[in-house]
């Protein structure tokens, strides 16, 4: 169908609600006044006016990761698309579909240095899935729809369309999406060999020590995955372990689940990878902080690797077996062939395994005491799980401690429920996202757990959320110091604490009102139950900001470039010496 | 934590031919050595034109180094990019030429400037330009062929040197035709 002449603008917004964009995360600027006036009065894409284009990227990243949608956001040309930098290196990072659109100075002006002009492909490229620079209004539709498919096939990522002006104004034809696009034929390409199939499925039941360990990509597959995910450990009835990303995939109430594994992951989740025999990965990319010192990984273990993304397979960790496709095609195909040859009784028992495991367990690695008025962060998340875990709740953090301890205290029952910067690390992620993922659950409880130096990165998001109305809580455990610095400090530079204090912070209760929202502040345990009632009950946005310890740090933890089997447990257990070539690591 | 640390299997590096069909369009060699640069990996040669006017794709011939596991790193994140539509691995594949053109200035006066013509006609060199104090030559082969006429050319004289890169395509009948459709 063609539709008569409409400007280009016009046209993009079209072609956004073709793509199915309900939201746009934007903030306007000379260079898209058009786009911004084609949106005036449009009533089928709603936008959210954010206070910082980083907080437009993790806005949309937040909607992308709880929907399982594409996120979309609009910024101007130079210094919004240059703010936009690092919420695009997050997404790429963390595989999130985002579509970006840029304003650009006029097509003849580009390469003169124009007022608010920058080199956004070049700056975006390497930050990027793909990037486009529209130089022909002809190309401009086929651009956007190209733009969807490509940031959600294969392994999901940010795509940014950098819009002239000039095209933004010009006439141009409407063309509609192809209705069946054969999207990006590289990342439709899967091989699923039948015999691969049997071979894994022999080799996970007949393991005597199996693990699986899933990660972010099965989340990125869909809902469906993860349930496959979940009945493929029950039939095998084997440990399952999940990173940073993967989280929810597996039921925390599974009793097969070890918690996270990695860095900061429990006893018996790493000790399990490092033990087994047999080791399935399923959408996770043996990431630095999973696997500890690579020559010590899992030595005696065959691999496993399920991954959408080839470059993923072998890329750090040789595997005996790898398969490129979806998790969900690939996990369907594998339960089934586990069921048809569990049938034939070809299980081998697991008993040895499990009594290990639970040998294991008995360190109580999570465990800690809340003694005396102070209250412990691991308690507060503790307490935040019990007091919301009967609610639909959306939990997304920023980056610290914790991060860490809401990712070990506070358990996920569903995918798509915890939102968190694992790539890029970025602080001042937690909080625009919070607002992405309110927008598209605006019934469902959604909380922000934060730490009050990654709080001042993006706390002008608070306006935003004061104007939309959405009830976010921002649980902030405060402990007057970069903790996750601190930390390293006092383990690896002798209590060297330089600059990681920090001081002058504003008074969170009166932050939240000179904001028209309510601010709570608790600081003795006794109270800490009724704060987290209150906060949950008080309609409308809340700031909590919750005195912990101070000087708590989180463990377990491998130190520097050690291996799973070298976990400390507790500040008592760091009497090895780092070694040079551990402090250099990150 | 995090491990830096380089992979501990000491492999052999070998240098390898890759070809590769991408769209011609802005962006697309940038992508490619953009991925060289930011992950570490070598460029020992490079050569880029358009091959196909009317698809508008351009073929990418490319020699880098590296063990077997850092060339299958290459070869799968060179097909991660969304206008690169064929990555071929020629040194894997089976017999491949090579080849190679440079055009070498030598300033040369007196006694040497026949020798210059003597090697160039040994090594079957075009003169391309001459004066009384210089010569082009232009040269096509190995790569192999032209390091040792410029080594050459260099000891006779003052020398300035272009060279295209290897370009590269496997012996046989077989094309990449039924891979193009694809695209
Ligand atoms: C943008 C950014 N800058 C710096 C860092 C390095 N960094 C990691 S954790 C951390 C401290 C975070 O402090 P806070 O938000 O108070 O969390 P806590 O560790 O105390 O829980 C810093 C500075 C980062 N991750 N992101
Ligand atoms: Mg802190």
């Amino acid at each position: 169908m063609k539709a008569k002449n409409i400007s280009g603008a016009e046209a993009v917004i079209n072609a956004l609600v073709e793509n199915g964009v309900e939201v746009i995360f934007g903030y306007p600027g000379g260079a898209v006044l058009p786009l911004y006036d084609a949106l005036f009065e449009n009533k089928k894409i709603k936008h959210i006016l954010v206070r910082h284009e980083q907080a437009a990227v993790h806005a949309a990243e937040g909607y992308a990761r709880s929907t399982g949608k594409v996120g979309c956001v609009l910024v101007t040309s130079g210094p919004g698309a240059t703010n936009a930098i690092t919420g695009l290196t997050d997404a790429l990072m963390d595989s999130i579909p985002i579509v970006c659109l840029s304003g650009q100075v006029p097509t003849h002006l580009i390469g003169t240095d124009a007022f608010q002009e920058a080199d956004t492909t070049g700056i975006s490229r390497p930050c990027t899935k793909h990037n486009y620079l529209v130089k022909d209004a002809n190309k401009l539709c086929e651009i956007i729809h190209k733009s969807f498919d490509i940031a959600s096939s294969g392994r999901p990522g940010p795509v940014l369309v950098d819009l002239p002006k000039d095209i933004q104004l010009s006439n141009v034809e409407y063309i509609n999406k192809i209705t069946k696009i054969e999207k990006h034929h590289k990342d439709n390409f899967f091989n699923i060999d039948k015999d691969l199939i049997n071979k894994i499925a022999t080799l996970l039941l007949q393991a005597e020590r199996p693990i699986i360990y899933g990660g972010g990509g099965v989340i990125n597959s869909g809902p469906e995955a993860s349930k496959l995910l979940t009945e493929l450990v029950n039939i095998l009835d084997c440990p399952v372990t999940l990173t940073l990303m993967g989280l929810g995939c597996v039921p925390n109430t599974n009793k097969n689940f070890l918690g996270m594994l990695g860095m900061h992951g429990t006893y018996e989740a790493n000790l399990a990878m490092h033990n087994c025999d047999v080791m399935l990965n399923v959408g996770a990319r043996f990431d630095d902080r999973v696997t500890g010192r690579l020559n010590a990984f899992a030595p005696n273990s065959k691999k496993i690797h399920i991954d959408v993304d080839k470059s993923s397979i072998n890329k750090v960790v040789s595997v005996d077996y790898g398969i490129i496709g979806d998790c969900k095609i690939v996990l369907s195909a594998l339960v089934q062939e586990v069921k048809n040859l569990h049938n034939q009784n070809k299980i081998k028992s697991k008993t040895k395994w499990w009594s290990q495991i639970n040998e294991w367990k008995e360190k109580d690695s999570l465990g800690f005491k809340q003694v005396g008025k102070n209250i412990k962060p691991q308690q507060a998340i503790k307490s935040l799980y019990e007091k919301t875990k009967n609610f639909d709740t959306y939990i997304t953090t920023e980056v610290g401690q914790h991060q860490m301890w809401a990712a070990q205290y506070f358990g996920f029952s569903k995918p798509n429920h915890w939102m968190t910067s694992g790539g890029l690390g970025t602080m001042g992620y937690g909080l625009p996202s919070s607002v992405g993922v309110q927008i598209a659950h605006p019934k469902s409880l959604v909380i922000d757990i934060s730490g009050e130096a990654s709080f001042l990165m993006n706390m002008q998001e608070l306006s935003t959320i004061v104007q939309y109305k959405l009830p976010v809580k921002i649980f902030i455990l405060n402990n007057e110091w970069m903790g996750m610095v601190r930390q390293w400090q006092e383990l690896n530079h002798g209590s060297r604490y330089s600059e990681s204090y920090t001081a002058s912070l504003p008074d969170f209760v009166k932050l939240a009102e000179s904001f028209g929202i309510t601010g709570l502040r608790v600081d003795n345990i006794k109270n800490l139950e009724t704060t987290i009632d209150d906060m949950i009950n008080i309609e409308g946005p809340v700031i909590a900001d919750i005195r912990v310890e101070k000087e708590e740090n989180c463990f377990p933890m491998i130190p520097s470039g050690a291996a799973h089997n070298e976990m400390i447990l507790s500040s008592d257990d760091n009497n090895k010496d780092t070694s040079n070539q551990g402090l250099a690591l990150v | 934590m995090s491990v830096y640390q380089k992979n501990e299997v000491k492999e052999v590096e070998t240098s390898r031919t890759l070809s590769l069909v991408v769209d011609n369009q802005p962006g697309t060699l940038a992508r490619v050595i953009g991925l060289f640069s930011g992950r570490g990996y070598n460029i020992e040669s490079l050569n880029v034109t358009e091959i196909d006017k009317i698809r508008n794709l351009s073929r990418i011939s490319l020699v880098t180094r590296g063990n077997s596991m850092t060339i299958e790193q290459i070869k799968s994140q060179l097909l991660r990019i969304v206008p690169v539509h064929i990555v071929r691995d020629l040194t894997l594949e089976g017999p491949f030429i090579k080849s190679e053109l440079a055009l070498v200035k030598l300033v040369v006066k007196g006694a040497n400037r026949v020798e210059a013509l003597r090697i160039a006609e040994t090594f079957r060199a075009r003169t391309l330009d001459v004066t009384l104090y210089s010569f082009v030559f232009e040269l096509t082969g190995k790569p192999s062929k032209l390091d040792a006429f410029i080594d050459l050319m260099r000891s006779l004289g003052d020398t300035e040197i272009s060279r295209t890169g290897v370009s590269a395509i496997s012996r046989g009948h077989k094309t990449e035709t039924k891979l193009l459709d694809q695209i």
